[in-house]
Protein backbone atom coordinates (compact mmCIF):
# COMPACT_ATOMS: atom_id res chain seq x y z
CA UNK A 1 0.00 0.00 0.00
CA UNK A 2 2.87 2.42 0.70
CA UNK A 3 4.25 1.73 -2.78
CA UNK A 4 1.39 2.46 -4.52
CA UNK A 5 0.65 5.94 -2.16
CA UNK A 6 4.55 6.50 -2.92
CA UNK A 7 4.08 6.09 -6.92
CA UNK A 8 0.66 7.67 -6.53
CA UNK A 9 2.07 10.98 -4.99
CA UNK A 10 4.73 11.19 -7.26
CA UNK A 11 2.89 11.25 -10.64
CA UNK A 12 0.31 13.10 -9.64
CA UNK A 13 3.11 15.41 -8.57
CA UNK A 14 4.71 15.17 -11.56
CA UNK A 15 1.09 16.50 -13.77
CA UNK A 16 1.62 19.91 -12.00
CA UNK A 17 5.41 20.27 -12.49
CA UNK A 18 4.84 21.12 -16.24
CA UNK A 19 2.83 23.72 -17.87
CA UNK A 20 1.10 20.78 -19.97
CA UNK A 21 -1.20 20.23 -17.25
CA UNK A 22 -2.20 23.84 -16.46
CA UNK A 23 -2.83 23.80 -20.29
CA UNK A 24 -4.72 20.61 -20.73
CA UNK A 25 -6.90 21.82 -17.84
CA UNK A 26 -8.05 25.09 -19.24
CA UNK A 27 -8.83 24.16 -22.68
CA UNK A 28 -10.97 21.07 -20.83
CA UNK A 29 -12.56 23.94 -18.68
CA UNK A 30 -13.00 26.55 -21.45
CA UNK A 31 -14.62 24.10 -24.57
CA UNK A 32 -16.99 22.38 -21.75
CA UNK A 33 -17.85 25.52 -20.77
CA UNK A 34 -18.11 26.75 -24.32
CA UNK A 35 -20.64 24.37 -25.69
CA UNK A 36 -22.32 24.22 -22.98
CA UNK A 37 -23.54 28.17 -22.22
CA UNK A 38 -23.60 28.73 -25.88
CA UNK A 39 -26.50 27.69 -26.00
CA UNK A 40 -27.37 27.33 -22.31
CA UNK A 41 -29.06 30.99 -22.08
CA UNK A 42 -31.14 29.93 -25.38
CA UNK A 43 -32.66 27.16 -24.13
CA UNK A 44 -34.39 28.49 -21.06
CA UNK A 45 -33.87 25.12 -19.26
CA UNK A 46 -32.18 24.40 -16.01
CA UNK A 47 -30.44 20.97 -16.27
CA UNK A 48 -27.21 19.67 -17.47
CA UNK A 49 -28.28 17.27 -19.67
CA UNK A 50 -26.17 18.98 -22.54
CA UNK A 51 -23.42 19.23 -20.48
CA UNK A 52 -23.10 15.57 -19.40
CA UNK A 53 -23.98 14.39 -23.43
CA UNK A 54 -21.02 16.51 -24.20
CA UNK A 55 -18.68 14.87 -22.27
CA UNK A 56 -18.15 11.40 -24.33
CA UNK A 57 -16.66 14.17 -27.02
CA UNK A 58 -14.55 15.95 -24.85
CA UNK A 59 -13.24 12.89 -23.23
CA UNK A 60 -12.30 11.38 -26.33
CA UNK A 61 -9.15 13.73 -27.07
CA UNK A 62 -8.84 15.04 -23.09
CA UNK A 63 -7.86 11.23 -21.81
CA UNK A 64 -5.94 10.30 -24.36
CA UNK A 65 -3.75 13.66 -24.16
CA UNK A 66 -3.89 12.64 -20.30
CA UNK A 67 -2.49 9.37 -20.02
CA UNK A 68 0.10 9.78 -23.51
CA UNK A 69 2.82 10.02 -21.57
CA UNK A 70 2.64 7.82 -18.46
CA UNK A 71 4.25 4.76 -19.70
CA UNK A 72 5.66 6.05 -23.08
CA UNK A 73 7.62 8.26 -21.35
CA UNK A 74 9.01 5.88 -19.06
CA UNK A 75 9.93 3.99 -21.80
CA UNK A 76 11.87 6.79 -24.02
CA UNK A 77 13.81 7.49 -21.05
CA UNK A 78 14.82 4.47 -19.76
CA UNK A 79 13.56 5.25 -16.37
CA UNK A 80 11.32 2.05 -16.85
CA UNK A 81 14.19 0.06 -15.88
CA UNK A 82 14.99 1.87 -12.75
CA UNK A 83 11.07 1.90 -11.66
CA UNK A 84 10.86 -1.98 -12.61
CA UNK A 85 14.15 -3.10 -11.07
CA UNK A 86 13.10 -1.40 -7.53
CA UNK A 87 11.14 -3.58 -5.32
CA UNK A 88 8.30 -3.23 -6.46
CA UNK A 89 5.43 -5.78 -8.10
CA UNK A 90 4.67 -4.99 -11.31
CA UNK A 91 0.71 -3.75 -10.80
CA UNK A 92 1.66 -1.42 -7.51
CA UNK A 93 3.34 0.33 -10.46
CA UNK A 94 0.47 0.00 -12.87
CA UNK A 95 -2.35 1.01 -10.20
CA UNK A 96 -0.09 4.08 -8.94
CA UNK A 97 -0.51 5.42 -12.23
CA UNK A 98 -3.71 4.64 -12.64
CA UNK A 99 -4.83 6.13 -9.81
CA UNK A 100 -2.83 8.83 -10.41
CA UNK A 101 -4.65 10.23 -13.33
CA UNK A 102 -8.27 9.35 -12.15
CA UNK A 103 -7.42 11.38 -9.56
CA UNK A 104 -5.99 14.01 -12.41
CA UNK A 105 -9.49 13.53 -13.86
CA UNK A 106 -11.41 14.23 -10.56
CA UNK A 107 -10.16 17.36 -10.23
CA UNK A 108 -10.47 18.33 -13.55
CA UNK A 109 -14.66 17.28 -13.36
CA UNK A 110 -14.20 19.22 -9.52
CA UNK A 111 -13.24 22.18 -11.83
CA UNK A 112 -16.22 22.38 -13.87
CA UNK A 113 -18.37 23.18 -10.51
CA UNK A 114 -19.10 26.76 -12.13
CA UNK A 115 -22.04 24.68 -14.19
CA UNK A 116 -23.96 23.46 -11.64
CA UNK A 117 -23.59 26.18 -9.85
CA UNK A 118 -24.98 28.46 -12.81
CA UNK A 119 -27.98 25.79 -13.32
CA UNK A 120 -28.53 25.97 -9.71
CA UNK A 121 -28.80 30.44 -9.29
CA UNK A 122 -30.75 30.50 -12.72
CA UNK A 123 -32.85 27.91 -12.18
CA UNK A 124 -34.22 24.49 -10.08
CA UNK A 125 -32.47 21.75 -11.64
CA UNK A 126 -33.56 18.38 -10.94
CA UNK A 127 -30.31 17.20 -8.95
CA UNK A 128 -30.58 13.33 -10.01
CA UNK A 129 -29.72 13.69 -13.29
CA UNK A 130 -27.28 16.12 -12.14
CA UNK A 131 -25.39 13.36 -9.75
CA UNK A 132 -26.04 10.95 -12.14
CA UNK A 133 -24.45 12.79 -14.88
CA UNK A 134 -21.39 13.47 -12.98
CA UNK A 135 -21.47 9.77 -11.62
CA UNK A 136 -21.63 8.72 -15.55
CA UNK A 137 -19.13 11.10 -16.67
CA UNK A 138 -16.28 10.00 -14.39
CA UNK A 139 -17.25 6.17 -14.94
CA UNK A 140 -17.04 6.71 -18.78
CA UNK A 141 -13.79 8.78 -18.15
CA UNK A 142 -11.94 6.59 -16.17
CA UNK A 143 -12.79 3.32 -18.77
CA UNK A 144 -11.35 6.38 -21.31
CA UNK A 145 -8.39 5.95 -18.73
CA UNK A 146 -7.76 2.47 -18.40
CA UNK A 147 -7.75 2.03 -22.23
CA UNK A 148 -5.14 5.24 -22.94
CA UNK A 149 -2.86 3.84 -20.15
CA UNK A 150 -2.97 0.16 -21.72
CA UNK A 151 -2.07 1.61 -25.03
CA UNK A 152 0.73 4.11 -23.22
CA UNK A 153 1.97 1.29 -22.48
CA UNK A 154 2.37 -0.51 -25.82
CA UNK A 155 4.69 1.96 -27.65
CA UNK A 156 7.86 4.09 -26.88
CA UNK A 157 6.01 7.59 -28.92
CA UNK A 158 3.68 9.52 -26.82
CA UNK A 159 1.89 10.54 -30.35
CA UNK A 160 1.27 7.42 -31.29
CA UNK A 161 -0.04 6.62 -28.02
CA UNK A 162 -2.22 9.43 -28.60
CA UNK A 163 -3.57 8.73 -31.75
CA UNK A 164 -4.27 5.07 -31.09
CA UNK A 165 -6.37 5.39 -28.23
CA UNK A 166 -8.25 7.64 -29.69
CA UNK A 167 -9.27 5.24 -32.16
CA UNK A 168 -9.95 2.64 -30.21
CA UNK A 169 -11.93 4.90 -27.56
CA UNK A 170 -14.16 6.35 -30.52
CA UNK A 171 -14.42 2.72 -31.73
CA UNK A 172 -15.93 2.12 -28.10
CA UNK A 173 -17.81 5.32 -28.46
CA UNK A 174 -19.79 4.48 -31.77
CA UNK A 175 -20.58 1.03 -32.03
CA UNK A 176 -23.41 1.43 -29.84
CA UNK A 177 -25.04 4.31 -31.77
CA UNK A 178 -27.66 3.66 -34.30
CA UNK A 179 -26.27 3.53 -37.43
CA UNK A 180 -23.79 1.37 -36.81
CA UNK A 181 -26.25 -0.54 -35.28
CA UNK A 182 -28.68 -0.55 -39.01
CA UNK A 183 -25.15 -1.79 -40.56
CA UNK A 184 -24.40 -4.83 -38.85
CA UNK A 185 -25.73 -8.52 -38.72
CA UNK A 186 -28.75 -8.93 -36.82
CA UNK A 187 -26.96 -11.39 -34.23
CA UNK A 188 -24.32 -9.14 -33.53
CA UNK A 189 -26.55 -5.95 -32.13
CA UNK A 190 -26.79 -6.90 -28.75
CA UNK A 191 -23.51 -7.48 -28.34
CA UNK A 192 -22.44 -4.09 -29.96
CA UNK A 193 -25.24 -2.44 -27.67
CA UNK A 194 -23.98 -3.88 -24.85
CA UNK A 195 -19.85 -3.14 -25.61
CA UNK A 196 -20.79 0.80 -27.07
CA UNK A 197 -20.22 3.45 -24.33
CA UNK A 198 -23.59 5.15 -25.29
CA UNK A 199 -26.32 3.14 -23.94
CA UNK A 200 -24.34 2.68 -20.41
CA UNK A 201 -23.75 6.32 -20.14
CA UNK A 202 -26.97 7.61 -21.25
CA UNK A 203 -28.41 5.48 -17.94
CA UNK A 204 -26.34 6.92 -15.31
CA UNK A 205 -26.82 10.16 -16.84
CA UNK A 206 -30.11 9.99 -16.37
CA UNK A 207 -29.89 9.53 -12.92
CA UNK A 208 -30.81 5.26 -13.30
CA UNK A 209 -28.00 3.63 -11.22
CA UNK A 210 -28.00 0.09 -12.99
CA UNK A 211 -26.35 -2.24 -11.56
CA UNK A 212 -25.82 -3.78 -15.48
CA UNK A 213 -24.34 -0.13 -16.32
CA UNK A 214 -21.57 -0.54 -12.97
CA UNK A 215 -20.35 -4.06 -13.72
CA UNK A 216 -19.72 -3.29 -17.55
CA UNK A 217 -17.70 -0.33 -16.60
CA UNK A 218 -16.33 -1.82 -13.83
CA UNK A 219 -15.00 -5.03 -15.71
CA UNK A 220 -14.17 -2.69 -18.51
CA UNK A 221 -11.72 -0.88 -16.76
CA UNK A 222 -10.43 -3.91 -14.66
CA UNK A 223 -10.01 -5.77 -18.01
CA UNK A 224 -8.20 -2.70 -19.48
CA UNK A 225 -5.76 -2.48 -16.30
CA UNK A 226 -5.08 -6.11 -16.25
CA UNK A 227 -3.86 -5.73 -19.84
CA UNK A 228 -1.72 -2.81 -18.64
CA UNK A 229 -0.03 -5.27 -16.08
CA UNK A 230 0.32 -7.38 -18.49
CA UNK A 231 2.00 -5.30 -20.93
CA UNK A 232 4.37 -4.08 -18.06
CA UNK A 233 5.01 -8.09 -17.76
CA UNK A 234 6.03 -8.59 -21.31
CA UNK A 235 8.90 -7.18 -20.70
CA UNK A 236 9.57 -10.96 -19.30
CA UNK A 237 8.56 -12.65 -22.12
CA UNK B 1 27.22 -12.96 -3.15
CA UNK B 2 26.21 -13.38 -6.38
CA UNK B 3 26.56 -16.67 -8.16
CA UNK B 4 25.53 -16.65 -11.78
CA UNK B 5 24.98 -20.23 -13.63
CA UNK B 6 24.68 -21.32 -17.09
CA UNK B 7 22.85 -17.75 -17.77
CA UNK B 8 22.10 -17.80 -21.39
CA UNK B 9 19.55 -14.75 -22.67
CA UNK B 10 18.38 -14.81 -26.29
CA UNK B 11 16.10 -12.15 -28.06
CA UNK B 12 14.31 -13.77 -30.91
CA UNK B 13 17.28 -15.36 -32.86
CA UNK B 14 20.01 -13.05 -31.60
CA UNK B 15 22.14 -14.77 -29.07
CA UNK B 16 22.72 -11.72 -25.89
CA UNK B 17 24.51 -13.88 -23.28
CA UNK B 18 25.69 -17.56 -23.95
CA UNK B 19 26.17 -19.85 -20.96
CA UNK B 20 27.87 -17.40 -18.73
CA UNK B 21 29.03 -18.73 -15.06
CA UNK B 22 30.25 -16.21 -12.33
CA UNK B 23 31.04 -15.88 -8.81
CA UNK B 24 31.31 -12.72 -6.92
CA UNK B 25 32.56 -13.12 -3.08
CA UNK B 26 31.17 -10.61 -0.43
CA UNK B 27 33.16 -6.94 -0.66
CA UNK B 28 34.68 -7.64 -4.01
CA UNK B 29 35.15 -5.26 -7.34
CA UNK B 30 34.05 -7.17 -10.08
CA UNK B 31 34.69 -5.48 -13.53
CA UNK B 32 32.76 -6.48 -15.92
CA UNK B 33 34.84 -5.45 -19.54
CA UNK B 34 33.92 -6.37 -23.05
CA UNK B 35 33.42 -4.59 -26.58
CA UNK B 36 29.91 -3.10 -27.06
CA UNK B 37 26.96 -5.44 -27.61
CA UNK B 38 29.17 -8.15 -26.05
CA UNK B 39 26.43 -9.11 -23.45
CA UNK B 40 27.25 -7.06 -20.30
CA UNK B 41 24.53 -5.13 -20.13
CA UNK B 42 22.07 -7.76 -20.73
CA UNK B 43 24.00 -9.38 -17.91
CA UNK B 44 23.15 -6.83 -15.67
CA UNK B 45 19.36 -6.31 -16.61
CA UNK B 46 19.20 -10.27 -15.57
CA UNK B 47 20.47 -10.17 -12.27
CA UNK B 48 18.63 -6.51 -11.62
CA UNK B 49 15.40 -8.70 -12.15
CA UNK B 50 14.49 -6.38 -15.43
CA UNK B 51 14.31 -9.29 -17.51
CA UNK B 52 14.57 -13.20 -17.00
CA UNK B 53 17.20 -15.37 -18.60
CA UNK B 54 16.07 -17.63 -21.03
CA UNK B 55 17.77 -20.43 -19.45
CA UNK B 56 20.28 -20.77 -16.44
CA UNK B 57 19.35 -19.08 -12.82
CA UNK B 58 21.27 -16.40 -10.66
CA UNK B 59 21.47 -16.19 -7.19
CA UNK B 60 21.92 -12.70 -5.31
CA UNK B 61 22.80 -13.17 -1.20
CA UNK B 62 20.74 -16.66 -1.27
CA UNK B 63 18.03 -15.40 -3.26
CA UNK B 64 17.07 -16.57 -6.69
CA UNK B 65 16.24 -13.94 -8.98
CA UNK B 66 13.57 -15.74 -10.56
CA UNK B 67 11.64 -17.13 -7.54
CA UNK B 68 12.34 -14.03 -4.98
CA UNK B 69 12.81 -11.21 -7.35
CA UNK B 70 11.49 -8.52 -4.87
CA UNK B 71 14.32 -9.79 -1.77
CA UNK B 72 16.99 -9.54 -4.81
CA UNK B 73 15.96 -6.41 -5.73
CA UNK B 74 15.76 -5.25 -2.02
CA UNK B 75 19.68 -5.75 -1.82
CA UNK B 76 20.77 -4.69 -4.66
CA UNK B 77 21.36 -1.09 -6.02
CA UNK B 78 21.42 -0.39 -9.75
CA UNK B 79 22.55 1.75 -11.62
CA UNK B 80 21.27 1.57 -15.57
CA UNK B 81 23.72 2.48 -19.03
CA UNK B 82 23.32 5.92 -19.67
CA UNK B 83 21.42 6.92 -16.15
CA UNK B 84 17.72 7.24 -16.92
CA UNK B 85 16.23 9.34 -13.98
CA UNK B 86 13.13 11.59 -14.24
CA UNK B 87 14.22 14.57 -15.53
CA UNK B 88 11.38 16.82 -14.57
CA UNK B 89 11.66 15.75 -10.72
CA UNK B 90 14.16 17.91 -8.35
CA UNK B 91 17.02 16.13 -6.99
CA UNK B 92 15.81 16.45 -3.49
CA UNK B 93 12.09 15.03 -4.72
CA UNK B 94 13.15 12.11 -6.82
CA UNK B 95 15.62 10.88 -3.62
CA UNK B 96 13.01 11.10 -1.50
CA UNK B 97 10.97 9.47 -3.65
CA UNK B 98 13.23 6.49 -4.48
CA UNK B 99 13.70 6.40 -0.34
CA UNK B 100 10.12 6.07 -0.04
CA UNK B 101 9.93 3.20 -2.76
CA UNK B 102 12.57 1.27 -1.18
CA UNK B 103 10.51 1.55 1.95
CA UNK B 104 13.19 3.30 4.61
CA UNK B 105 11.80 3.64 7.70
CA UNK B 106 10.38 7.46 7.59
CA UNK B 107 12.85 8.30 10.74
CA UNK B 108 15.32 7.08 8.68
CA UNK B 109 14.92 8.56 5.44
CA UNK B 110 16.22 12.02 5.85
CA UNK B 111 19.33 10.60 7.58
CA UNK B 112 19.79 8.71 4.38
CA UNK B 113 19.14 11.46 1.86
CA UNK B 114 21.44 13.50 3.98
CA UNK B 115 23.74 11.18 4.01
CA UNK B 116 23.82 10.34 -0.03
CA UNK B 117 23.69 14.11 -0.39
CA UNK B 118 27.13 14.59 1.12
CA UNK B 119 28.55 11.11 0.09
CA UNK B 120 27.74 12.59 -3.75
CA UNK B 121 28.09 15.69 -3.77
CA UNK B 122 25.02 16.94 -4.43
CA UNK B 123 24.31 20.00 -2.11
CA UNK B 124 24.24 22.67 -4.62
CA UNK B 125 21.91 20.99 -7.05
CA UNK B 126 19.15 19.47 -4.44
CA UNK B 127 16.81 22.36 -5.99
CA UNK B 128 17.02 21.96 -9.36
CA UNK B 129 15.60 19.90 -12.04
CA UNK B 130 17.53 16.64 -12.86
CA UNK B 131 16.78 17.84 -16.30
CA UNK B 132 18.61 20.91 -15.87
CA UNK B 133 21.69 19.20 -14.48
CA UNK B 134 25.25 18.38 -16.52
CA UNK B 135 26.21 15.00 -17.37
CA UNK B 136 28.47 14.22 -13.78
CA UNK B 137 25.92 15.46 -11.70
CA UNK B 138 23.36 12.99 -13.33
CA UNK B 139 25.47 10.22 -12.65
CA UNK B 140 26.15 11.34 -9.08
CA UNK B 141 22.21 11.40 -8.44
CA UNK B 142 22.10 7.73 -10.20
CA UNK B 143 24.45 6.57 -7.98
CA UNK B 144 22.71 8.67 -4.78
CA UNK B 145 19.63 6.87 -6.33
CA UNK B 146 21.44 3.65 -6.45
CA UNK B 147 23.35 3.68 -2.53
CA UNK B 148 19.62 5.06 -0.77
CA UNK B 149 19.03 2.34 0.61
CA UNK B 150 22.26 1.09 1.76
CA UNK B 151 22.39 -2.24 -0.70
CA UNK B 152 24.94 -4.79 -0.07
CA UNK B 153 25.64 -5.08 -3.72
CA UNK B 154 26.17 -2.60 -6.50
CA UNK B 155 25.27 -2.76 -9.96
CA UNK B 156 27.28 0.05 -12.13
CA UNK B 157 26.38 -0.05 -15.83
CA UNK B 158 28.99 1.72 -17.11
CA UNK B 159 29.43 4.33 -14.07
CA UNK B 160 32.14 6.96 -16.02
CA UNK B 161 31.13 6.50 -19.53
CA UNK B 162 30.36 10.33 -20.69
CA UNK B 163 32.44 12.50 -17.81
CA UNK B 164 35.29 14.48 -18.13
CA UNK B 165 38.73 13.11 -16.80
CA UNK B 166 38.10 14.83 -13.47
CA UNK B 167 34.95 13.10 -12.86
CA UNK B 168 35.81 9.91 -13.72
CA UNK B 169 38.68 9.90 -11.00
CA UNK B 170 36.18 11.11 -8.85
CA UNK B 171 33.70 8.37 -9.47
CA UNK B 172 36.46 5.77 -9.73
CA UNK B 173 37.42 6.87 -6.34
CA UNK B 174 34.31 6.80 -4.78
CA UNK B 175 34.06 3.66 -5.87
CA UNK B 176 37.19 2.54 -4.73
CA UNK B 177 35.98 3.84 -1.71
CA UNK B 178 32.65 1.97 -1.14
CA UNK B 179 34.20 -1.19 -2.85
CA UNK B 180 35.67 -1.83 1.15
CA UNK B 181 32.46 -2.55 2.39
CA UNK B 182 30.00 -3.53 -0.64
CA UNK B 183 30.21 -6.15 -3.50
CA UNK B 184 30.25 -4.34 -6.70
CA UNK B 185 29.73 -5.14 -10.00
CA UNK B 186 30.85 -2.74 -12.51
CA UNK B 187 30.67 -2.81 -16.22
CA UNK B 188 32.87 -0.88 -18.92
CA UNK B 189 35.10 -0.51 -21.85
CA UNK B 190 37.82 1.93 -20.79
CA UNK B 191 40.06 -0.38 -19.70
CA UNK B 192 42.18 1.44 -17.14
CA UNK B 193 39.22 2.25 -14.82
CA UNK B 194 39.48 -1.84 -14.29
CA UNK B 195 43.08 -2.01 -13.22
CA UNK B 196 42.26 1.51 -10.79
CA UNK B 197 39.15 -0.05 -9.38
CA UNK B 198 38.60 -3.67 -9.59
CA UNK B 199 39.97 -6.82 -7.73
CA UNK B 200 38.72 -9.31 -10.53
CA UNK B 201 37.88 -9.25 -14.40
CA UNK B 202 35.23 -10.81 -16.43
CA UNK B 203 35.94 -10.44 -19.81
CA UNK B 204 32.66 -11.43 -22.24
CA UNK B 205 32.38 -11.17 -26.00
CA UNK B 206 29.82 -12.68 -28.21
CA UNK B 207 27.67 -13.49 -24.93
CA UNK B 208 30.48 -15.48 -24.06
CA UNK B 209 32.67 -15.47 -21.02
CA UNK B 210 36.44 -15.55 -22.45
CA UNK B 211 38.74 -14.88 -19.39
CA UNK B 212 38.74 -14.91 -15.21
CA UNK B 213 40.75 -13.76 -13.05
CA UNK B 214 42.36 -10.80 -11.26
CA UNK B 215 44.42 -8.26 -13.55
CA UNK B 216 47.45 -9.92 -12.98
CA UNK B 217 46.12 -13.09 -13.63
CA UNK B 218 45.05 -12.22 -16.78
CA UNK B 219 48.03 -10.44 -17.90
CA UNK B 220 50.12 -13.80 -16.89
CA UNK B 221 47.69 -15.95 -18.57
CA UNK B 222 47.76 -13.76 -22.19
CA UNK B 223 51.40 -13.10 -21.84
CA UNK B 224 53.40 -15.04 -24.57
CA UNK B 225 57.09 -14.71 -24.28
CA UNK B 226 58.11 -12.02 -22.37
CA UNK B 227 60.08 -9.26 -24.13
CA UNK B 228 63.14 -7.28 -22.34
CA UNK B 229 65.02 -4.26 -22.89
CA UNK B 230 68.75 -4.32 -21.92
CA UNK B 231 71.55 -1.92 -22.19
CA UNK B 232 74.47 -4.03 -21.89
CA UNK B 233 78.38 -2.71 -21.60
CA UNK B 234 80.58 -5.36 -23.10
CA UNK B 235 81.31 -5.40 -26.71
CA UNK B 236 78.78 -6.08 -29.34
CA UNK B 237 80.72 -9.00 -31.19
CA UNK B 238 80.73 -10.67 -27.33
CA UNK B 239 77.20 -10.26 -26.49
CA UNK B 240 75.77 -11.71 -29.53
CA UNK B 241 77.27 -14.87 -29.30
CA UNK B 242 76.27 -15.59 -25.94
CA UNK B 243 72.97 -14.55 -26.68
CA UNK B 244 73.25 -17.27 -29.26
CA UNK B 245 74.52 -19.77 -27.30
CA UNK B 246 72.24 -19.39 -24.42
CA UNK B 247 68.77 -21.45 -24.88
CA UNK B 248 66.48 -18.83 -22.99
CA UNK B 249 66.95 -16.38 -25.67
CA UNK B 250 64.66 -16.98 -28.19
CA UNK B 251 65.66 -13.57 -30.23
CA UNK B 252 67.76 -10.77 -29.64
CA UNK B 253 67.80 -7.71 -31.88
CA UNK B 254 70.17 -5.34 -31.49
CA UNK B 255 68.38 -1.58 -30.93
CA UNK B 256 71.22 0.68 -31.11
CA UNK B 257 74.96 1.95 -29.40
CA UNK B 258 76.17 4.44 -26.78
CA UNK B 259 79.66 5.02 -26.06
CA UNK B 260 80.22 1.05 -25.50
CA UNK B 261 76.94 0.32 -24.64
CA UNK B 262 74.44 -1.96 -26.54
CA UNK B 263 70.87 -1.85 -25.98
CA UNK B 264 69.11 -5.09 -26.92
CA UNK B 265 65.28 -5.92 -27.09
CA UNK B 266 65.28 -9.66 -26.15
CA UNK B 267 62.56 -11.88 -26.27
CA UNK B 268 63.02 -14.77 -23.42
CA UNK B 269 60.95 -18.43 -24.05
CA UNK B 270 57.26 -18.18 -22.20
CA UNK B 271 58.81 -21.52 -20.46
CA UNK B 272 61.58 -19.35 -18.72
CA UNK B 273 59.32 -18.00 -15.11
CA UNK B 274 61.80 -14.91 -14.29
CA UNK B 275 63.14 -13.49 -17.15
CA UNK B 276 64.89 -10.54 -15.40
CA UNK B 277 66.70 -12.30 -13.53
CA UNK B 278 68.38 -15.24 -15.98
CA UNK B 279 69.16 -11.96 -17.72
CA UNK B 280 70.77 -10.20 -14.36
CA UNK B 281 72.65 -13.64 -13.61
CA UNK B 282 73.52 -14.06 -17.41
CA UNK B 283 75.40 -10.86 -17.01
CA UNK B 284 77.22 -10.83 -13.60
CA UNK B 285 78.09 -14.40 -15.17
CA UNK B 286 80.21 -12.88 -18.19
CA UNK B 287 80.95 -9.95 -16.13
CA UNK B 288 79.05 -7.50 -18.29
CA UNK B 289 78.08 -4.16 -16.63
CA UNK B 290 74.37 -3.62 -16.78
CA UNK B 291 72.58 -0.27 -16.72
CA UNK B 292 69.37 -0.93 -18.26
CA UNK B 293 66.91 -3.74 -17.47
CA UNK B 294 63.29 -3.33 -18.13
CA UNK B 295 60.23 -5.66 -19.16
CA UNK B 296 57.94 -5.03 -21.10
CA UNK B 297 54.67 -5.84 -19.39
CA UNK B 298 51.40 -6.89 -21.62
CA UNK B 299 48.99 -3.98 -20.77
CA UNK B 300 45.05 -4.80 -20.55
CA UNK B 301 44.53 -3.00 -23.49
CA UNK B 302 46.66 -5.58 -25.39
CA UNK B 303 45.31 -8.64 -23.48
CA UNK B 304 41.79 -7.38 -24.35
CA UNK B 305 42.43 -6.84 -27.87
CA UNK B 306 44.04 -10.31 -27.95
CA UNK B 307 41.31 -11.84 -26.19
CA UNK B 308 38.43 -10.32 -28.14
CA UNK B 309 39.82 -10.64 -31.31
CA UNK B 310 40.24 -14.53 -30.86
CA UNK B 311 38.40 -16.84 -32.79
Amino acid sequence: MGIIFAIFKKEFRSYFVSPVAYVMITIFLIVSNWLFFNTYFLDKEASMRLFIARMPWIFLFFIPAITMRIWAEEKKLGTIELLMTLPIKDYEAVIGKFISSFAFLVLCLILTFSVPATVAYTGNPDWGPVIGGYLGALLMGTAYLSLGLFISSITENQIIAFIIAIMISFVFLIIGDNFVLYSVPYFLVPLFEYLGFGSHFMSISRGVIDSRDLIYYFSFIFFFIFLNIRSVESRKW
Amino acid sequence: MIEVKNLTKRYGMTVAAKDVSFTVNNGEVLGFLGPNGAGKTTTMKILTCFMPPTAGSAVVEGFDILENSLEVRKRIGYLPESTPLYTDMMVEDYLAFIAEVRQIPKSQRNERIKKMVSVCNLQSVLKKDIGELSKGFKQRVGLAQAMIHDPKILILDEPTSGLDPNQIIEIRELIKELGKEKTIILSTHILPEVSATCDRVIIINEGKLIASGTPEELQDSAQGDSILYTTIHASKSDIEKVFAEVDFVKEHIFIDQHDKANRYKIVVKKSEKNPGESIFKLALDKGWTLSEIHKESMSLEDIFLKLTREK
